[in-house]
């Protein structure tokens, strides 16, 4: 037994990675070094804790003492004082808004204590890089129930009966998958984890594989138990490098620890893994795609059926799961169906971990029974907007998702409230947004980035995201007429019909939505041509008040175009013609005299 | 490292590894805080502070959290300690050297039972 007394949780996740975490880290070692203490306080790298707007965070144990904001110099104070003299440091402290500092953060505040953690629940806790602390928590503890104690076709049962449904987006029941793969006839099987993660703004896969690698492999083994596959493929994307290297990490230890390789605990069950790095399109998280990238072909959709259930990598049966999805099975193996179907919805039972991003207090990720809702999520748990002003929409699935406007927050989130709304589960980003977002905009920045990544092989997709996108910019400049409207349902009906994969079936979505609730923005910008969220740039004018403005000639001098003229002490004037609308006399002016206008 | 065959030897890793684990959580039935203070390294108390550790090892004691604290300004009779156990007044310890401070966790951690020749103090300040 170490002589540990303190050890530290350091979040080691991208997010507090890019924040500053490695330099934190450094100044702790250094500081315990210096004061003797290496012995006794045990610093470990976790994955993200998901509070990613408050990183880089730690936490102090055995007192649970959640620091945030840290820098180098915190991190000296945090010894000295903490360490070595048992003081809080109070300001590191997490503070509410009412200004009250909380130590045991982890404890008390709504972000974390309404979170159920099933996928997530090593996350930010275990050192991703010691299996010994994974077992510590079970880990493996599956598998060897699922070897000595269970048949394939029970293991299937179990998943079937807890209704765990697939975590990338479409919702697809898992253990129904596995039961098809394991009818499937063929000699040789696959099980593929799906770790592709594309959305712009979701990252709970990157989590897990970071945080909790090992909670992937041992899933993957039972999974191919279950199905009778002896190989299995983590195809996860060139941009998670960090994950790669913990997938290997863990990899290894595994088959030095026995539950990967030849003979599994004894057993005459054998199963190996091996990781295949994605090159960055993000077409190929779609399945069929993924499958030619893993065979060495170009990563491009084909028709489905045969399903991958029947023919698969090297046309043999192959099950794909999720990330996420997979973090699910050893606690649904361990703790039965019915504990993970007593968790959230009948149709959608289990938890959910969703990136929160945008205009809102708490960014990060959370993980959340199915059925809150929307307004719990945002308000209790996010913290509610970040701006001030009243959020007006949220966006859930990314690009292939859908806008829902506040009217509806009170719907409960599961795969079928969402799709009603004419949004989608999807990964489980969520990007909020306030009265200064216009819809159109937001609109077209989705189709940009399908537009960008449409694979080019279905006509629907590639030529008709592409007209959606021409109308939306001709809308946004002020020249959209009242029949683009018509023709962009029409477009993106005909797209999502008619489009082989779900890149293709999804792209429409932002735009058809957000026609759909906010039809007025649409109208406002073809009929009076104005953006009524002073967004879009050819739509908006900056105006000088003559009555506020002193003539302090402070917007003249750092405007970069010389847009601006007037002279000392007397009002000033905007020439909106040469006005490239940038927003830097709005920002200097400090007297309010300046504000944007549409028309 | 061997491979494990068997659910027994997985549950060895596991009871290994959550010792390791326990002593970061909360929650525990009490908790014994060394004085840290210069005076008390200076006096030797971290060698109490791992006698006590040890200690708490050896007897498979893990609801104990052992925590360092700053001076408690009893610079004369350092190094001290404070048990505080859960449901009962805090008690502190003076001269713990580490044989008094495996004394303090025989009788006082298992036995419930006060250590009276180094007593300082019973009861909150």
């Amino acid at each position: 037994m170490p002589l540990t007394t303190s050890t530290i949780l350091i979040c080691a996740g991208g997010a507090c990675i890019s924040s500053g975490e490695t330099s934190v880290k450094e100044a702790l070692q250094r500081e315990i070094r210096k004061y003797g203490l290496e012995e006794v306080v045990r610093i470990v790298e976790t994955g993200c804790m998901g509070a990613c707007s408050l990183g880089p965070i730690m936490v102090v144990y055995p007192e649970g003492v959640f620091y945030q904001k840290l820098t180098p110099q915190a991190a000296e104070k945090i010894v000295q004082e903490h360490l070595l003299k048992g003081r809080i440091v109070q300001e590191y402290l997490y503070k509410m808004p009412t200004g009250e500092a909380v130590p045991e953060a982890m404890d008390k505040l709504p972000f974390f204590a309404k979170q159920v953690k099933i996928a997530t629940r090593n996350v930010g806790y275990i050192d991703p890089g010691n299996i010994e602390e994974y077992i510590a928590r079970d880990g493996y503890f599956a598998l060897t129930k699922v070897l000595n104690e269970m048949t394939p076709d029970q293991v299937i049962e179990e998943v079937k009966r807890s209704g765990l449904r697939g975590r990338g987006g479409a919702g697809f029941p898992t253990g129904l998958k596995w039961e098809l793969t394991r009818k499937a006839k063929g000699d040789r099987k696959y099980v593929v984890c799906n770790a592709d993660e594309g959305d712009p703004g979701a990252f709970m896969d990157r989590s897990v594989l970071e945080g909790d690698p090992h909670t992937v492999l041992e899933a993957m083994a039972i999974a191919g138990y279950a199905i009778g596959a002896q190989q299995g493929y983590i195809y996860v994307r060139a941009e998670y490098p960090l994950a790669i290297e913990r997938l290997q990490i863990a990899i290894a230890q595994a088959k030095e620890y026995g539950f990967l390789g030849q003979n599994i605990l004894g057993s005459d069950f054998s199963f190996d893994i091996e990781i295949r790095i994605g090159a960055g399109a993000f077409v190929c998280g779609e399945e069929t795609a993924l499958i030619a990238s893993i065979e060495g072909r170009r990563g491009q959709p084909r028709v489905k059926p045969p399903y991958p259930a029947q023919s698969g990598v090297w046309g043999c049966p192959t099950v794909i799961n999720n990330v996420e999805t997979l973090a699910c099975v050893p606690p649904i193996i361990i703790k039965g169906a019915d504990w993970f179907r007593s968790i959230g919805t009948p149709t959608s039972p289990g938890t959910k971990v969703f990136a929160l991003a945008g205009k809102i207090t708490n960014t990060g990720l959370v993980e959340v029974p199915m059925g809150i809702t929307l307004r719990e999520l945002l308000y209790e748990i996010g913290g509610g907007s970040s701006t001030g002003k009243k959020i007006k929409a949220v966006q859930t699935g990314g690009p292939s998702g859908g806008c829902i406007p506040s009217e509806y927050f009170d719907t409960p989130v599961d795969y079928e409230s969402l799709q009603k709304l004419g949004a989608i589960m999807g990964s489980g980003g969520m990007i909020v947004m306030d009265e200064d977002d216009c819809m159109v905009d937001v609109a077209k920045f989705f189709l940009e980035f399908t537009v960008d990544e449409s694979c080019g092989k279905c006509t629907p997709c590639r030529e008709g995201t592409r007209q959606m996108l021409k109308i939306l910019e001709k809308i946004t400049s002020g020249e959209g007429t009242e029949e683009d409207l018509d023709e962009l349902e029409r477009l993106g009906t005909i797209i999502k019909d008619t489009s082989l994969c779900g890149l293709g079936q999804t792209a429409p979505n932002p735009v058809l939505s957000t026609l759909r609730y906010y039809r007025h923005e649409y109208e406002a910008h073809v009929k009076e041509k104005k953006c009524p969220a002073l967004r879009c740039k050819a739509l908006v004018r900056y105006v000088i008040d003559p009555s506020k403005c002193v003539g302090c000639t402070a917007c003249a001098r750092v405007c970069p175009v010389n847009a601006i003229s007037g002279e000392l002490r007397k009002v000033h004037s905007i020439d909106n013609d040469v006005c490239i609308r940038c927003g830097s006399c709005i920002e200097v002016c400090r007297f309010g005299a300046i504000s944007k206008v549409s028309p | 490292m061997s491979k494990v065959k068997s659910i027994e030897d997985l549950m060895k890793i596991k009871e290994k590894a959550l010792k390791d684990l326990q002593l970061r959580d909360t929650g525990k039935r009490g908790k014994i805080t060394v004085a840290m203070g210069t005076c008390g390294i200076a006096a030797g108390a971290k060698e109490t502070l791992r006698a006590i550790v040890e200690a708490l090892a050896e007897n498979n004691i893990n609801d104990i959290s052992v925590v360092q604290s700053g001076c408690m300004g009893l610079c004369e009779v350092e190094p001290t300690i404070e048990v505080r156990l859960e449901g009962q007044e805090p008690v502190v310890y003076g001269h713990v050297t580490p044989e008094n401070a495996k004394r303090i966790v025989k009788l006082h951690i298992l036995g419930n039972q006060i250590v009276s020749d180094l007593l300082v103090r019973k009861g909150e300040m």
